[in-house]
C-alpha cells in the first residue's frame, strides 16, 4: 500500500514538471513584458537592459531549470505587474476562488442530483422533458454569454442582485470571506449559477442514466415484487447505488470548476486566482502565470490522487493487484 | 394641492441627489498597477495617482497646464539653463508633514533614479536645488523649453515619510521586494487613500486639509474606484445604477447610454492618433509612389461611418490637434482616389499589385482589429494583397519593434503636447536613445538635427518655424498612413457636471453635481 502511494506520488511530480515545463514553452509566445514595463517612453537601450535583468535572454531551458529550483523553495519570485511576491499575491486571492468554486460545486450537486432522479423516475413526462432541453442550453451556450444574460436580467432589468464584484467582504485572519455578509451572499448568486450550470446538466444527465440504469437490476424488480411503495424502490434502493459513480464525478468536477473559474471571474470581475491569471496573460507576468498553473496542476494531481486511492480502499482487487507486482 | 405635491416630490428629489451627491463610484477597464507615484508611466495608474498626489504644476480638465504645487514657474533672465518654481506655502501632506523644496528635491530626484519609470522625461535634467524653503530651481543639460511639459505627472512625495519606509527609490527588480509605497500612499492631495485591494476596489475620502478646497468645486466627499474588466459588464453596472461614472465606453454601447434617462454621455477628442507604419528600407512600401497610392487608397470616412460608428476624427496626420505644431492644413483628410492611386501603383511598376502582411492589436486601440481588416478590404481595390495578422499587444509591440513588420498598426499619444514628443520617437533615426519606435528604416540626418535643435531652441518663433519645416519632410517622405484621432466616451449620472480630459484622466476635484 505504501509502495503504491508513493508510486502515485512520484508520478505527480512528474506531471508537476510537466506543467512547469509546457508552461515554459507557451512563455515564449505569449509576448514580452518589457514594453508593459518600461512603458512608451523607454529607449532601445533600457529595454535590452531590463530584458538581460529579467533573465529573459536566458535560453529556456536555462529559465525552467531556475523557476523549478526556486518553486522548490517556495519561491515564485516577484510579479511584474503588482510589484508583490507571487506567493502572496495568490494567497490573498485564493479564498475568492475557492468559495466560489464552493458554492457552485454545491448548487451543481444538489440541483443536478434533484433534476437527475426526477426526471430518471417521470422518465417522458412532460415537465421532465421540458427539464432536459433546458438543460442543452446549460451545455451549449459559451459561459461568458451565461454570465452576461444572466446579468442582463437579474442586475440590470430587475435589479435584484450585484452585477460584478464581491461584496462587503470580512476578514478572518488571512481569509476574506463573503459568507457573513448580506451583499457578499448576494454577490455571490449569480457568479456561482454561471460557474456551476455546466457541471448541473452534466451531474443531472449522469444521474439521470445511472438511475435508469439501477431500475433495470433484478434487485429492484424483486423489490417491487416485494410489494414495496414507489417512494422506498427509487430512495432506499435504487438512489444510494445512482449516487456512487455520480460523486465520483462530481469529486474529479472541483478541479475543473476551479479552472474554468477564469471566464465566469473575467465577466463578474470576481476578484479572484482566474481574474489575476487573465491580468497577468495580458501583461505577460510570467512568474504570476507559471504559479498559476502550477497550482492548477498541482490541484488536479491531489485529486486524481485521492480518487486513486479511494478506489484502492474501496476494490480489494485494485489493492491485490498491486501488490501483486511486487510479490 | 398637486402643486404642493409636485414640490415635495422636486424637493425630495433634490434632497436624494444631494444626499447621494458625496460619494462617486467609479470605474474603468483596468486598475493601477502600483501606488508609487514614480514606478509606473501609465494612463490608468497617474489617474489614480492625481487623486491623491500632487505635482508642481498639472493639466486641468481641458488639458491646460494649471498650477499646483508651484504657484509660478519662469527660467532666469540670465541662465535660460535654469528654471525657477515658487512654490505654494501652508501645504500639507496627508499625514501632517509640511511641503517645502527638500521635498521636491527629493521628489524629482527619485524620478530620476535607476527603478523610475518616469527618469525619460527628466533626461534633460542636470540639477535640482533648493534656493529657500519654498523655492526650487531646476538646472538642464542645456535650455530646455519643453521641461514644464514633462512635469505634468510627476508627483511630490514627502521626503521625511518616503525615508521612514524605507521607499528612497521606486520599486526595484533588482531588489525583487515588496516596496512600502506600492500599497501606501502620503501626498498633498485633494483625496485620502483609505483602503485598497487591487484589481478590487480602492475607497478615497476628502483630504480635509486641501489646498485648493477654495480654487476647485471639491464637491466629493468619497471615491469608490472599481475596475470591471468586461465591457459588457461595465456598462450593466452603470445602466444598474451599481456605479456612477465609466471611462472606456465600447462604440456599440453609446446610444444605449446616451438614451437611457438618468444616464449621460460626455465626448472629446482624444489625445491619441492612430496610424499604419511602413517599411522604408526595402520591399514595394520603399517606394514613395507605393506609399502616396496606399495612403490615397485609405478611406477614413468609411472607417469612422461603418467601424467606428461615427466615433473619430479622420486626419491626414499623426498628430492630436492639442499638439503644439498642429494645423488645420496638416490635419486635412486626403482625398480617396482610387484612380489616382492605381496610376502611381503602375507608375512604380506595381501596375498587378504585390503581397504584404499587415500586423496588428487586437487589445490596445477602439477597434483595432476591426479598422485593419477594413483596410484590408481598401488595399484590394488598388491590388494590394493583404494578410491580416491581429495579435493581442503584449505580442504585436515587440514585434514591431523588432523591425521585422513591413506594414503594422500604431497609436501615439503626446502627454506633452509637443510635436517634438512625435518626432523624437517616430521619425528620429532608431539609435540607442532615440526613435525607439521608428522601425520604419526611415533615416533623414537633416530631420534629426532640427529635432534635436528643438530641445534646447529657447525663441519660439524659431522653434515652431523648425516644427513646421519637420512636419513638411515628415508629409512629403509619407511616412506613416495617418488614419484618425480617437475619440473619448466617458458615461455618467446626469446630475454629473464634469468634462472629459483629453488625456482620459479624471481630476475629481473638479467634479461638481447638478
Amino acid at each position: 500500500m505504501a509502495l503504491i502511494i508513493l508510486r502515485r506520488v512520484g508520478q505527480a511530480i512528474l506531471v508537476l514538471l510537466l506543467v512547469a515545463l509546457i508552461s515554459f514553452l507557451i512563455f515564449r509566445f505569449v509576448g514580452d513584458p518589457v514594453n508593459s514595463l518600461l512603458g512608451q517612453e523607454a529607449t532601445v537601450a533600457q529595454r535590452a537592459e531590463l530584458q538581460e535583468l529579467l533573465g529573459l535572454n536566458d535560453p529556456i531551458y536555462k529559465q525552467y531549470f531556475d523557476f523549478v529550483w526556486r518553486a522548490l523553495k517556495f519561491d515564485f519570485g516577484t510579479s511584474y505587474r503588482g510589484a508583490q511576491p507571487v506567493a502572496d499575491l495568490i494567497a490573498s486571492r485564493l479564498p475568492a476562488t475557492l468559495e466560489l468554486a464552493l458554492v457552485s460545486a454545491i448548487f451543481a450537486m444538489v440541483f443536478g442530483v434533484i433534476t437527475g432522479i426526477y426526471t430518471a423516475i417521470r422518465r417522458g413526462g412532460w415537465f421532465a422533458n421540458i427539464i432536459l432541453s433546458g438543460s442543452l442550453i446549460g451545455v451549449s451556450l459559451p459561459t461568458f454569454l451565461i454570465g452576461v444574460l444572466l446579468i442582463w436580467v437579474f442586475a440590470v432589468e430587475l435589479s435584484w442582485l450585484p452585477s460584478f464584484g464581491r461584496g462587503e467582504v470580512v476578514d478572518l485572519g488571512w481569509w476574506s470571506t463573503g459568507f457573513l455578509t448580506v451583499s457578499g451572499l448576494k454577490s455571490l448568486v449569480l457568479p456561482a449559477i454561471t460557474l456551476g450550470l455546466y457541471q448541473l446538466t452534466l451531474i443531472m444527465r449522469l444521474t439521470r442514466s445511472e438511475m435508469l440504469e439501477v431500475m433495470r437490476q433484478d434487485y429492484i424488480r424483486f423489490a417491487r415484487a416485494r410489494g414495496l411503495s414507489q417512494r422506498q424502490v427509487h430512495f432506499r434502493h435504487a438512489m444510494p447505488n445512482t449516487l456512487v459513480p455520480v460523486v465520483t464525478i462530481a469529486g474529479l468536477q472541483i478541479g475543473s470548476i476551479v479552472a474554468f473559474a477564469i471566464i465566469t471571474e473575467t465577466v463578474f470581475q470576481w476578484p479572484g486566482v482566474g481574474l489575476l491569471f487573465i491580468n497577468s496573460v495580458n501583461f505577460v507576468d510570467i512568474p504570476v502565470m507559471s504559479a498559476y498553473l502550477l497550482l492548477v496542476g498541482t490541484l488536479f494531481v491531489f485529486i486524481n490522487l485521492i480518487v486513486d486511492l479511494l478506489y484502492l480502499a474501496i476494490d480489494p482487487r485494485l489493492r491485490d493487484a498491486g501488490n501483486g507486482e511486487n510479490q | 394641492m398637486i402643486k404642493q405635491i409636485l414640490m415635495a416630490a422636486t424637493a425630495a428629489a433634490i434632497f436624494t441627489s444631494a444626499a447621494s451627491a458625496e460619494t462617486v463610484r467609479w470605474a474603468r477597464a483596468g486598475d493601477s498597477l502600483t501606488m508609487d507615484p514614480h514606478a509606473q508611466n501609465e494612463g490608468p495608474t497617474h489617474a489614480l495617482a492625481h487623486q491623491i498626489y500632487d505635482g508642481l504644476l498639472q493639466r486641468d480638465m481641458s488639458g491646460a497646464i494649471i498650477p499646483s504645487l508651484a504657484t509660478d514657474w519662469a527660467a532666469l533672465a540670465d541662465n535660460p539653463n535654469v528654471w525657477r518654481f515658487n512654490l505654494r506655502q501652508g501645504v500639507t501632506f496627508h499625514d501632517g508633514a509640511a511641503f517645502d523644496s527638500e521635498d521636491v528635491v527629493f521628489s524629482i530626484n527619485r524620478a530620476m533614479a535607476d527603478g523610475s519609470d518616469m527618469k525619460e522625461l527628466l533626461s534633460s535634467v542636470k540639477d535640482v536645488r533648493a534656493v529657500d524653503a519654498h523655492t526650487v530651481d531646476i538646472e538642464t543639460h542645456g535650455a530646455n523649453p519643453l521641461l514644464i511639459n514633462n512635469l505634468t505627472n510627476m508627483f511630490m512625495m514627502d521626503k521625511g515619510w518616503a525615508m521612514a519606509n524605507d521607499v528612497e527609490t521606486p520599486h526595484n527588480f533588482q531588489a525583487g521586494e515588496t516596496n512600502y509605497a506600492t500599497m501606501n500612499t502620503n501626498g498633498t492631495g485633494a483625496f485620502m487613500m483609505q483602503s485598497r485591494a487591487v484589481d478590487e476596489r480602492t475607497v478615497l475620502v476628502a483630504n480635509p486639509d486641501y489646498w485648493g478646497a477654495d480654487l476647485y468645486p471639491n464637491e466629493v466627499t468619497e471615491i469608490i474606484y472599481t475596475p470591471i474588466q468586461s465591457a459588457a459588464t461595465r456598462i450593466a453596472a452603470l445602466l444598474s445604477g451599481e456605479v456612477d461614472i465609466i471611462q472606456d465606453v465600447p462604440p456599440q454601447d453609446l446610444d444605449r447610454v446616451a438614451n437611457t434617462s438618468g444616464l449621460k454621455l460626455a465626448t472629446a477628442a482624444q489625445n491619441r492618433v492612430i496610424f499604419f507604419g511602413l517599411n522604408h528600407a526595402d520591399g514595394p512600401t520603399s517606394d514613395l509612389r507605393v506609399r502616396q497610392a496606399m495612403n490615397m487608397a485609405i478611406n477614413r470616412d468609411a472607417i469612422k461611418q461603418v467601424v467606428m460608428r461615427g466615433q473619430s476624427d479622420p486626419t491626414g496626420v499623426i498628430m492630436p490637434p492639442f499638439v503644439n505644431g498642429w494645423t488645420e492644413a496638416l490635419n486635412t483628410v486626403p482625398a480617396n482616389d482610387l484612380d489616382a492611386a492605381k496610376a502611381l501603383m503602375a507608375d512604380a511598376g506595381y501596375g498587378n499589385g504585390f503581397a504584404t502582411t499587415l500586423n496588428c492589436p487586437n487589445d490596445r486601440y477602439i477597434n483595432d482589429e476591426a479598422i485593419c481588416q477594413a483596410v484590408v478590404g481598401m488595399m484590394a481595390q488598388i491590388g494590394i494583397d493583404v494578410t491580416l495578422d491581429a495579435k493581442p499587444k503584449a505580442q504585436h509591440f515587440p514585434y514591431i519593434q523588432s523591425g521585422d513588420s513591413d506594414f503594422w498598426m500604431l497609436g501615439w499619444g503626446v502627454p506633452t503636447f509637443d510635436s517634438h514628443y512625435i518626432f523624437n520617437f517616430l521619425i528620429h533615426s532608431q539609435t540607442d536613445d532615440r526613435g525607439s519606435w521608428n522601425p520604419t528604416g526611415y533615416s533623414n540626418a537633416d530631420v534629426d538635427a532640427m529635432i534635436v535643435s528643438l530641445e534646447s531652441e529657447t525663441d519660439l518663433a524659431v522653434r515652431d518655424a523648425t516644427i513646421a519645416k519637420i512636419w513638411a519632410a515628415v508629409q512629403e517622405a509619407q511616412i506613416h498612413l495617418p488614419v484618425h484621432n480617437q475619440v473619448l466616451n466617458w458615461g455618467m449620472k446626469d446630475n454629473i457636471v464634469f468634462d472629459v480630459q483629453p488625456e482620459d484622466q479624471p481630476h475629481f476635484q473638479f467634479l461638481s453635481f447638478q
